[in-house]
């Protein structure tokens, strides 16, 4: 099995405040994070890698230089061999923009490291919030793409993955190569260990730039290959949480339901 | 003299931190409140590579500095005294002795899953009657021809409840006194060997803390660990740097007690004022930083002499004298700065009290540690 994770460093949005006059991020000095979704994605990859040990996981990201600590962190953890993409070109890209050029990163990488079997990224990066750039990559590539994936395993030819969906999960059966998104499992992914942090801090990490995709279509890239504007941010208001009634059986849940109503003079 | 941390003993260390924040401080007072020995976090400190930091690649460890690994139990213990603990008595007083004196074949056996944390290690010096006086040894090793028969019991044997392997002190040649004493190796399933009674302590509450019972222990030949009537150097070398270990401890839970005052101070408002505002706060926080700070510098020294392989008994005597004293004056101080909140269960400050005081007694007394020291100078 060959694996690749798309992952984005993102700022730690647990520590980040709000200009109270200009509404917008306060960057300064918020620590940066692998994006949590990409984590699920590489720890998704790792449990394929315990029970199927030949499996490699590369993972690719596109950014800043900055963005090496992120690919470091996912060697440290569990990662075989990391790639940035990164290039003054590729700067102001939206996501359509960004998929464009990480599919070209896909082609790229393979030559070096083989054909991948799937792709694995998170559903959304927690800064942007599109959930866009996963089924983007999936339509550049015109493969098979399973969304808000919990847990993945190999069957037989197929990849089955855990999907989330509204009511409950499904089971999903799809064929190689594929690229699944993934959302928060129920378990946590593992920390990174003594020896793979070591080896990770010297580990080189090959850098896509500018150049290294000379037949890259230029007016799709960037800020003049991004449809996307954006006219305004806001913060949204804040909705009062609702009551979630789940006691151990539907007569007590209607209980439950009933004296809340009647406390609240609703009935 | 370079007093940091490099980039690389740094980032191990704030990969531990980060692992702290969503592991071990969650669950310190739980812990302490239950007597609940952390036998998870073993298991996940053992899959991060945390449980043979100091020692070779080739047995399992991580091949750190032994600054970087006093560097853990100190950050370990600003969560959790009780965690930091389980792996200083791991790491110093069972892992070191068979890495120092052990033979390949003990190396390959039992380092290799000691360091990669599979197994947990203990050690086992102190008797009813041997504490401080720890030539007194009572438990007996009979030479048996093919194997040591073992008699006798040991006390306060920190991980002793889960421990997979025991160093272990016994005569075994009553006439020689400290020069014939020696140590071996205990596996857990040796007939004849059991664990005893759990002491129920002030604190660091959740430690496995032990009787060992030997009634007739058949331990095999080669678990012999050193030369024979070499024990007593091999227990007190090992000390000198599990000491090193606890003094590390000590640091950690003073400086966890002083970041926590010091927010409950910016918070706490009486007379119309944060607390933090009045000058006897000030000054009494100010105190007990620089009273770390300098036993901080003490621990580190003592720990890059063992790292160099310079003579360091005196060294990690000190270390261990002031940085436990400290560690038990600092959170006496920060307990009375936050008061009747503090002396409750609902703030860690009398946890934390509780913990320090251990390190003015365990791996040797404050007074042990002023005899190493008075007898390193010459005071006689």
């Amino acid at each position: 099995m060959n694996i690749l994770v798309c992952v984005k460093q993102v700022p730690d949005t647990t520590e980040i405040k709000i200009d109270p006059v200009k509404n917008t991020l306060i960057r300064e000095g918020v620590p940066s994070i692998v994006n949590p979704f990409d984590g699920y994605a590489l720890e998704a990859a790792a449990r394929i890698k315990d029970k199927n040990p030949d499996t490699k996981i590369v993972v690719v990201s596109m950014g800043p230089p900055q963005a090496t600590a992120a690919l470091k962190e996912c060697l440290s953890i569990a990662a075989d061999k990391a790639y940035l993409v990164s290039g003054r070109t590729f700067g102001g890209s939206d996501t359509l923009a960004t998929s464009y050029i990480l599919y070209n990163a896909v082609k790229k990488i393979e030559e070096l490291e083989g054909k991948f079997d799937a792709i694995f990224c998170g559903k959304q990066a927690i800064d942007g919030d599109t959930a866009q750039v996963g089924p983007e990559i999936a339509e550049h590539l015109g493969y098979p793409q399973v969304t808000y994936g919990l847990e993945a395993e190999l069957d037989g030819d197929m990849l089955k993955v855990k999907k989330e969906v509204e009511e409950g999960v499904e089971i999903i059966g799809v064929k190689f190569p594929c690229l699944v998104t993934f959302t928060k499992p129920a378990w946590d992914p593992r920390y990174p260990t003594v020896k793979r942090k070591l080896a990770a801090n010297r580990a080189e990490i090959p850098v896509l730039g500018d150049d290294a995709f000379p037949d890259i279509d230029t007016s799709r890239i960037g800020l003049k290959g991004s449809p996307t504007n954006v006219k305004k941010t806001f913060v949204p208001q804040r909705k009062t949480g609702g009551v979630k009634i789940q006691e151990s059986d539907g007569r007590a849940s209607a209980q439950k339901l009933f004296e809340l109503l009647s406390g609240a003079s609703i009935i | 003299m370079n007093f940091h941390f490099n980039e690389e003993e740094q980032e191990i260390l704030d990969m531990l931190h980060d692992f702290c924040l969503k592991e071990v401080a969650p669950k310190a007072a739980e812990v302490d409140e239950q007597e609940r020995f952390p036998e998870e976090t073993w298991h996940k400190l053992a899959d991060m590579g945390m449980m043979g930091v100091p020692f070779a690649e080739e047995y399992g460890g991580a091949g750190l500095t032994y600054l970087n690994y006093i560097g853990i139990c100190e950050e370990l213990a600003k969560h959790c005294a009780t965690t930091s603990v389980m792996v200083s008595a791991h790491t110093s007083l069972c892992c070191w002795p068979i890495s120092q004196y052990g033979t390949e074949e003990q190396k390959q056996k039992y380092l290799s899953k000691l360091c990669t944390g599979e197994w947990l290690g203990a050690f086992g010096l102190t008797e009813p009657g041997a504490g401080t006086d720890a030539a007194m040894q009572k438990t007996i090793a009979e030479d048996k021809g093919d194997h040591w028969l073992l008699n006798g019991s040991k006390i306060f044997i920190t991980n002793a409840g889960y421990a997979n392997v025991f160093v272990v002190f016994a005569m075994t040649d009553k006439s020689l006194g400290t020069k014939g004493i020696s140590a071996f190796i205990v596996e857990k399933d040796f007939p004849g060997f059991k664990v005893g009674s759990h002491e129920k302590k002030m604190g660091i509450r959740g430690s496995s803390t032990c009787e060992l019972v030997f009634e007739d222990c058949v331990v095999p030949k080669e678990n012999l660990l050193g030369e024979l009537n070499k024990g007593f150097k091999v227990a007190m070398t090992t000390l000198d740097g599990g000491r090193i270990g606890i003094a590390a401890q000590a640091l950690g839970i003073a400086q966890a007690s002083i970041d926590e005052c010091v927010k409950y101070t910016k918070e706490r408002i009486q007379f119309g004022r944060r607390i933090s505002q009045f000058q006897n706060t000030q000054f009494q926080l100010a105190d007990m930083q620089a009273k770390v700070d300098a036993a901080r510098l003490l621990v580190y020294r003592a720990a890059q002499a063992k790292q160099d392989h310079e003579p360091h008994s005196h060294l990690a005597a000190m270390a261990k004298l002031v940085a436990s004293e400290t560690a038990s004056d600092v959170t006496r101080r920060t307990l009375q700065l936050t008061g009747g909140y503090g002396y409750t269960r609902e703030y860690p400050f009398e946890r934390m009290m509780r913990d320090a005081k251990i390190t003015e007694i365990y791996e040797g007394t404050s007074e042990v540690q002023r005899m190493v020291i008075s007898g390193w100078m010459g005071v006689k």
